[in-house]
């Protein structure tokens, strides 16, 4: 593995991760539960669609073979997808789509805190930027599980079923195979074990606060990496590229 | 034909564009524009998007060729660029006071602080009636850049201009 092949690889696992989630997000636009968590959720999305935008720009320059975020966001099929399983999940009710980002927001913050440090200047300079934004989203999602674990007995219940369906891959944020090996040896990215930690400490933190129970659930859910996805997935990519694979050089 | 122009002429005429979603303050106030410079004979415009997403960019880049295409220069280039990371810090005094005479209170401190995490919500001073009885309705405004909060006194809402 050259280091070009191991920062590509590595910049479609952030970048899809991000587009995924904010496609997601972005399904909530006119079906939020309150007007203003409808427009929170589609600024969220936003910040998520904007970051896999100079993630994806970026990975086909390293990758120098003429493809730009458009052909890497709406010319490749699941298989060929980096997104974590946990971003391609549905969206389920409310209390679901919030355990769903406050456990992603929560491993962003920790991954880019540590990615700003990278010895990668481009790596570095999308990380800032997004740490910022993370910081805005996290303090969000931290707010709603506590209003919802803390909430009525239904929110409460509603919130420990959508964590406890999601806990089986959540692991898997915290994998590392040979691409991370080479790219930490290079002082480009983290070790993952390290954002395990805090990531733990934090959600333990919250789930605390919230009156919510750990899942005990040990079932691990994996596969992405290697572009094993859930059925869920390719519905997301068919409706995401559409128009783009209908009309290829359309522009508006 | 570029050349007739300094970087300062062009600065100046490029403060003639205002952002698009908050049209009383312009792109230079903002410190949405960063640098303009002549790279053989082409006229480079750096620019800095104040959040990733931000859907402003693409129309200030037109903005600004069109500005310069207006005084003869056809040869323009638009650079985003992420380092250094824009910051509430760089809107001007000015631009502040231009922010809250049009209704949105400006951002009141330097960046984000330590309390975000968990943090509450600070005392705004109303940009319509001055008081500090206000409230955070959503983190969240009518623009990636602004959270929404609502007078307790003149009854009003208001958007704030987040730290960032």
């Amino acid at each position: 593995m050259t280091l070009q092949e191991a920062k590509f690889e590595y910049l479609l696992r952030l970048g899809d991760s991000s587009l995924i989630i904010g496609h997601r997000l972005s399904e909530w636009c006119g079906h939020g539960p309150i007007l203003e968590e409808d427009i929170a959720l589609i600024n969220i999305a936003l910040d998520f669609v904007g970051n896999a935008t100079s993630l994806l720009t970026y990975a086909g320059q390293v990758e120098s073979k003429g493809r730009d975020e458009d052909a890497l966001a709406f010319m490749r099929g699941e298989r060929e997808y980096r997104n974590l399983l946990i971003t391609e999940q549905p969206n389920g009710d409310y209390a679901n789509t919030i355990a769903r980002q406050f456990l992603f927001d929560t491993y962003m913050f920790f991954l880019y805190e540590e990615l700003k440090n990278s010895k990668d200047e481009t790596i570095a300079a999308i990380a800032v930027k997004t740490h910022k934004e993370i910081t805005y989203h996290l303090r969000h999602t931290s707010e709603w599980m506590l209003r919802l674990g803390d909430g009525t007995a239904e929110s409460h219940e509603r919130l420990q079923n959508g964590l406890n369906d999601l806990w089986m891959f959540t692991s898997e944020m915290f994998e590392m195979d040979e691409v991370d090996a080479f790219l930490i040896k290079e002082g480009i990215v983290p070790d993952l074990n390290k954002i395990k930690a805090n990531w733990e400490k934090r959600v333990f933190e919250v789930l605390a606060e919230a009156t919510l129970q750990i899942p005990t659930t040990t079932f691990k859910q994996k596969g992405s990496k290697e572009g094993k996805h859930s059925e869920h997935l390719g519905f997301l990519l068919a409706e995401m590229q559409y128009v783009h694979r209908a009309y290829p050089r359309a522009k508006w | 034909m570029s050349t007739v122009y300094s970087q300062q002429q062009i600065f100046k005429l490029l403060s003639e564009i205002p952002d698009p979603e908050i049209p009383v303050i312009n792109i230079i106030e903002l410190g949405i524009l960063r640098e303009v410079k002549f790279v053989d004979e082409v006229c480079v415009v750096v620019i800095t998007p104040t959040y990733t997403g931000c859907p402003a960019m693409k129309v200030i880049e037109d903005d600004i060729k069109i500005k310069l295409k207006e005084i003869g220069i056809d040869k323009v280039k638009v650079e985003l660029v992420l380092t250094p990371a824009w910051t509430t810090d760089w809107i001007s005094d000015v631009a502040k006071k231009k922010l809250r005479a049009y209704g949105i209170a400006p951002p009141d401190h330097s960046s984000v602080d330590k309390k975000v995490l968990l943090g509450k919500a600070r005392d705004l001073k109303c940009p319509l009636c001055g008081s500090i009885h206000t409230e955070m309705i959503s983190q969240f405004g009518s623009t990636a850049c602004k959270a929404l909060y609502r007078c307790l006194d003149c009854k009003e809402p208001f958007d704030y201009f987040k730290c960032l």
